[in-house]
């Protein structure tokens, strides 16, 4: 399993790094949608640091989303499924691939938008780097919840449009214990409660993830 | 015998518990200590709740997962999931409707930002997502299999809910009924119409869900025969 895993997010990153959608796309999206949030909350609201993490995993969510999308439409290509299925590749190491491709990503995409939440929403650059391994678990949590979310919408009428439908909502619960786990890292209330829910979700997400992928995959 | 009996007077047990429910909230029980007659209200919101949250989604949760299990693997499983999840959606608007209700004279808003109430809006929007997944996919199998294990994510949401008030320091009251170990606090005819309300509502439910399904196996019947239709016809075009 960690061998197929290993190599499915192989694959998948290297498809980001050859194609640089990550770079050029995803990552100007989101420091452009950081900088809107600021612009409507107004000069007064945005230099106010306390917006900074709501801000930062609102931001995060939309970036989420457009890495959901495009994880699987690395998967449309015609016959890439098929051929998935003839090697006969072990579901839960493909699942585990493709959410560790998702996490690495966003990775790099949080750690961009951090450091964009502390230069233009004055976020404390000390909080921020308190804030990391939270941030990073949760962004872990959004890849694995994310990767079974994108598998269910995949090839179906709408997918883009059903895709948020349906992530949004279950992502709220990590948005909310992420913004507080930040918040915490500010030296605004308790940190453990927040990182429990969030370390749950993970559990929980890449356990039906390894669990169900597969039955997924077969439909 | 006992299946015809007992599915026969489902409906009408059912519209007599609850017509129990509303002459014994509206007329017999006392008004409260505290909220006056605004009490009353209460003997609907949580059985609404409780149809909503444990039953209607338990059910579909429990078909779903009897549905990906391939010994119990069923399109019966499929259809009383779908019909359990639209239930659902009717019973948590229900839920938030009468729980704005009572908010409003009580806290003074229609809605606040408590996480008992935002993770049950939560629930109802991913409740409507689920719908929206079942149309978006034709193949029968495909469409099964993604719902169910849809529904199999979102119940991850329903524990969230129930010890949000636990969790969190919320608007919404703890338990109400029983404490934590176990005493009842709730008495006498308050204690009866709140027993025959949640009974009431839980066979509303069982109820509804039976005639939802029914519903559902006529229009499988309907697009089959149409779909048999258009191929003769298109047979006959052929012999022509």
């Amino acid at each position: 399993m960690i061998r197929v895993a290993w190599l499915v997010a192989r694959k998948d990153l290297r498809i980001e790094a050859r194609s640089r959608v990550l770079l050029w796309q995803v990552v100007p999206f989101g420091a452009m949608a950081l900088l809107l949030a600021g612009l409507a909350l107004g000069p007064a609201h945005a230099g106010n640091s306390s917006a900074g993490p709501g801000l930062f995993y609102l931001v995060m969510l939309f970036v989420t989303l457009l890495m959901i999308n495009r994880s699987q439409v690395i998967e449309a290509t015609p016959g890439t499924r098929a051929s998935i299925a003839t090697l006969g590749l072990d579901p839960s190491g493909v699942f585990l691939g493709k959410a560790l491709a998702l996490c690495l990503e966003l990775w790099v995409t949080g750690l961009v938008l951090l450091a964009g939440t502390v230069l233009v929403l004055h976020t404390a650059l000390h909080g921020a780097f308190l804030a990391l391994p939270s941030v990073a678990v949760t962004l872990a949590a959004l890849a694995c919840a994310g990767t079974l979310y994108g598998a269910l919408t995949a090839g179906g009428e709408g997918a883009a449009t059903l895709l948020p439908v349906l992530c949004l909502p279950a992502f709220a619960p990590l948005l909310i214990a992420g913004e507080r786990s930040f918040s915490a890292a500010l030296g605004h209330g308790g940190l453990w409660e927040w990182w429990v829910i969030v370390l749950v979700a993970l559990v929980a997400y890449g356990g039906v993830g390894i669990l169900l992928y597969g039955v997924l995959e077969e439909s | 015998m006992i299946k015809q009996l007992s599915q026969r007077l489902l409906g009408p047990v059912t519209l007599v518990l609850l017509a129990l429910t509303i002459w014994l909230g509206r007329w017999v029980t006392p008004p409260d200590r505290v909220q006056g007659n605004l009490v009353r209200l209460l003997y609907v919101h949580p059985a609404v709740a409780w149809v909503a949250l444990y039953v209607s989604f338990g059910t579909a949760t429990i078909a779903s997962a009897l549905f990906l299990w391939r010994r119990t693997r069923s399109w019966a499983l499929d259809r009383i999931a779908h019909c359990a999840m639209e239930v659902c959606v009717v019973f948590i608007i229900l839920t938030l409707i009468t729980g704005s209700i009572w908010g409003r004279p009580t806290w003074g808003v229609w809605w606040a930002w408590d996480a008992r109430l935002t993770s049950t809006a939560i629930l109802g929007v991913l409740a409507l997502g689920y719908l929206a997944l079942r149309r978006a996919n034709d193949d029968p199998t495909v469409r099964a299999t993604r719902s169910a294990v849809f529904v199999i994510l979102s119940a991850i949401n329903v524990p969230i809910i129930h010890f949000s008030v636990q969790w969190w320091k919320t608007l919404h009251q703890g338990a109400t009924v029983f404490t934590s170990n176990r005493t009842l606090l709730v008495h006498g005819s308050m204690a009866w119409t709140l027993l025959i309300s949640f009974v009431g509502f839980t066979l509303l439910f069982f109820w509804l869900l039976r005639a939802r399904y029914r519903l559902e196996v006529q229009r499988e019947q309907v697009q089959r025969s149409a779909l048999d239709e258009a191929l003769t016809a298109r047979q006959r075009e052929g012999a022509l």
